[in-house]
């Protein structure tokens, strides 16, 4: 880091200080946990991208991932759900990637030609209502058990803060399916590939009930951080709290905000760690010689699809462990609220500001660009406001423009990629 | 009689749906494979572009209803695509001249291209939810159908019905008109001939003296025309919400890609490839059992492959299906 970069980051502390001198603590503790989370993401995507040039659209995706790993191993597990129908969904799982694997290992060992194709087809379709059968009659079962405060299997009632290697490891095995299928061809078509596992994941929480409830929510998951009412009813709490001049719920949400914005550092500080350590690596440098020039580095001996695949897993799982961490911070998920706009493009903004190719340009834009994103929307109100100050009031138009100041985020984050894009290709801290 | 009602079934909730579905779904694609195939990129911005002209599109007709103006049993909207097209035209080109025309000209790389339409996606969708609002909208007018269930039912005294919307019907029609239109324009005329040659081999075009910023601007011009075509189409047929056109973008890429990209045919066969297939795929067959089935057999659940949730997963493992057998799509398309 320069004295320039460094700066750059005291200014964002400046910036985030002046959130708690301004507003309140808790906004600016609230910021400054998501902009870790942020960051993380930015850094996952950075890696993709800053390293090897991969156009991963699918952000949100890997992130919804890691929230649905939170409540399979934290949340109690549903005795009664398991007992209706949970082996028989474990098995019908099983039928399905048997399935899957049978046709993999047909097409590999039968001779091309229409009696492999014929063979296939019936393994997959028969495969399809096999699966179908034994999974559909416990998933009813299970979806029946007290529908209103279960209805799922529950997780494994492990603690959470284990979600978040779990949430990494299920986004690398979703990116590591979708790098199989679209590495190697056309760079568009891994973009376009990712676009489409993103809304599936998405789907699949909302529609699964019996694996994450899903629009019904989640919600009460247990959190690595005591809760504000525990801390408010220790009179040892409410002492030091007291000797500090806070009253005790201040200094219990201050607290317990403090504990998670420990916890995220010190995720980020690791992983900064080791994406600088890769960088700087012979391995990084092949990286960025896969990058620059794909024939090049091929001549010279390196198997470019499988690199991309390596990295393109690595990223997404940096991304689910940050999906984990967002779920725990909000002590609920709830597949409703995914928006690729917001978990993905958003994160591509913040990685294109930052600076792409440099680890802590990501980290950077993650701390910028989340800040902007809070303050946008005050900020779109207010300049309506003044616009409109002058209409009479009660004029359609006043109301429709006031209205619309929720969407001036999409404009404004649109309008920041390009011309950053544009004009400052590099971003705030260039790769070096 | 039964097996007639069965096909009656079939042709009522996936022959006709699925016609209309693949008609709009093909527009979508053809816009996205003439951006791929003479600018080289995947246009992330085309779904955006749909709502946007469809936009345009409904604010005319909201005007031309308000004086008004109206087309009979068609729908007002037919009357204002034409101003709605040259509208987004306008907007098309104002966008190549600010944003596309300076990476053009720096020759960057295509993922650059990719990722500066996701900057105009933004852009456009904002701008949308700012002017319309990102609630649903109804413009639809006019006769809601050319033959209802019931007449048809008791035109031929079958117990299902056949119907077939306004929408709908004018959807193919307008569908195979612009379809027309498109290939004896790329096929015929000089300034058609002359993009097909850029988009096969760009050097030699230009050794020919082909003026490149001139087949740009009638490129953009004609995606301008099928996007806007297309999304209003759509907007008739179902109804218009900003983001449900942002979720359209995966099955008109799916399209595009299944059919191979940068071919203008593959876009047409892919579109109806995938609208078919998520048709069919998320129709529950219980009713058509009953019919064809013997009592013994009739079945008792629904008989439905997927829910229809799960459409777009349907367009997606087609064009993983394509992208790990057939990367050049149905009809070899340009590069893999």
């Amino acid at each position: 880091m320069t004295r320039r970069d460094s700066l750059l980051f005291i200014f964002v502390g400046f910036l985030i200080l002046g959130t708690g001198f301004a507003q309140s603590w808790n906004a600016a503790l609230l910021i400054l946990n998501m902009g870790l989370i942020s960051a993380i993401m930015a850094l996952g995507v950075n890696i993709q991208w800053g390293y090897a040039g991969l156009f991963n659209v699918g952000v949100m995706g890997f992130v919804a991932l890691g929230g649905l790993a939170t409540v399979i191993v934290s949340m109690p597990p549903t005795a009664e759900a398991w007992a209706v129908g949970g082996a028989r969904v474990l098995f019908a799982l099983v039928l399905g990637v048997a399935t899957i694997g049978l046709a993999i290992f047909t097409h590999r060992k039968m001779a091309a030609g229409s009696r492999r194709n014929i063979a296939m087809l019936l393994l997959i379709v028969g495969g399809f209502f096999l699966f179908r059968w034994v999974f559909d009659p416990a998933v009813t079962g299970i979806e029946k058990v007290n529908p209103a405060a279960t209805g799922y299997l529950g997780g494994l009632g492990l603690p959470i803060i284990l979600a978040w290697p779990v949430g990494g490891l299920l986004a690398a095995g979703a990116a590591w399916i979708i790098g199989k299928t679209a590495l190697g061809l056309r760079s568009d078509y891994l973009a376009i590939a990712t676009l489409g596992i993103a809304e599936i994941i998405i789907f699949i929480l909302k529609n699964e009930d019996w694996l994450s409830r899903g629009v019904k929510n989640v919600v009460g998951l247990p959190r690595p951080v005591p809760f504000e009412i525990d801390l408010q009813n220790d009179p040892g709490f409410v002492e030091r709290a007291a000797s500090l001049g806070l009253d005790p719920t201040t200094a219990s949400t201050l607290y317990v905000k403090l504990g998670y914005s420990l916890l995220f550092t010190i995720v980020l500080l690791i992983l900064l760690w080791l994406s600088q350590k890769a960088w700087n690596s012979p391995w990084g440098r092949m990286m960025r010689a896969i990058r620059d020039n794909e024939v090049a580095a091929e001549a010279m001996g390196k198997d470019v699809t499988a690199r991309h695949l390596q990295v393109f897993v690595l990223g997404s799982a940096v991304c689910g462990i940050a999906g984990a961490m967002m779920t725990t911070l909000d002590g609920q998920l709830t597949p409703g609220t995914y928006q690729p706009l917001r978990y993905t493009f958003l994160v591509w903004v913040m990685v294109i500001v930052g600076g792409s190719g440099n680890n802590f340009g990501a980290v950077l834009g993650g701390f910028v660009i989340w800040f902007l994103w809070v303050q946008v929307e005050p900020m779109g109100l207010f300049l309506m406001q003044v616009i409109t100050a002058g209409m009479a009031d009660g004029s359609a138009l006043k109301s429709h423009l006031l209205d619309s100041a929720a969407h001036m985020r999409l404009l404004t984050m649109g309008l920041v990629l390009l011309l950053v894009l544009r004009f400052s290709p590099r971003g705030l801290i260039p790769e070096r | 009689m039964d097996y007639l009602n069965a096909l009656a079934a079939i042709a009522n909730y996936i022959l006709v749906p699925g016609m209309a579905y693949g008609a709009q779904l093909a527009l979508g694609a053809l816009g996205v494979t003439l951006v791929y195939g003479i600018l080289r990129f995947s246009n992330f911005a085309h779904g955006d572009t749909m709502a946007f002209g469809t936009m345009f599109v409904i604010l005319i007709t909201w005007a031309m209803q308000r004086v008004g103006i109206n087309a009979g049993p068609l729908p007002t909207a037919l009357l204002a695509l034409p101003f709605g097209i040259a509208l987004t035209g306008l907007v098309l080109l104002g966008t190549d001249r600010v944003v596309y025309r300076f990476y053009r000209k720096a020759r960057v790389k295509p993922v650059v291209f990719v990722m500066v339409s996701l900057g105009v996606m933004f852009i456009m969708n904002g701008l949308t939810r700012f002017i319309i609002g990102p609630g649903d909208q109804r413009f639809g007018d006019g006769e809601r159908f050319i033959i209802s269930a019931r007449t048809f039912k008791e035109l031929t005294g079958l117990r299902e019905g056949i119907a077939i919307k306004t929408s709908q019907g004018i959807t193919v029609i307008t569908a195979v008109i612009v379809v027309a239109l498109l290939f004896w324009f790329l096929n015929k005329t000089r300034t058609g001939k002359s993009m097909r040659a850029f988009s096969d081999n760009e050097d030699l075009a230009l050794l020919s003296g082909i003026n490149p910023e001139r087949v740009v601007l009638y490129t953009w011009l004609i995606v301008a025309g099928l996007a806007t075509i297309a999304g209003t189409l759509y907007g008739l047929d179902k109804s218009f919400k900003p983001f449900t056109y942002f979720q359209l973008l995966l099955p008109i890429f799916a399209s595009a890609i299944v059919g191979g990209l940068g071919s203008p045919l593959g876009a047409i066969a892919g579109g109806f490839v995938i609208a078919f297939s998520e048709v069919t795929v998320t129709y529950a067959f219980k009713k058509v059992g009953n019919y064809v089935l013997p009592e013994s057999l009739a079945p008792d659940s629904l008989v439905q492959l997927m829910s229809t949730d799960y459409k777009f997963a349907v367009s997606f493992s087609i064009l993983i299906i394509v992208l790990l057998f057939k990367p050049t799509g149905l009809f070899k398309g340009q590069s893999v």
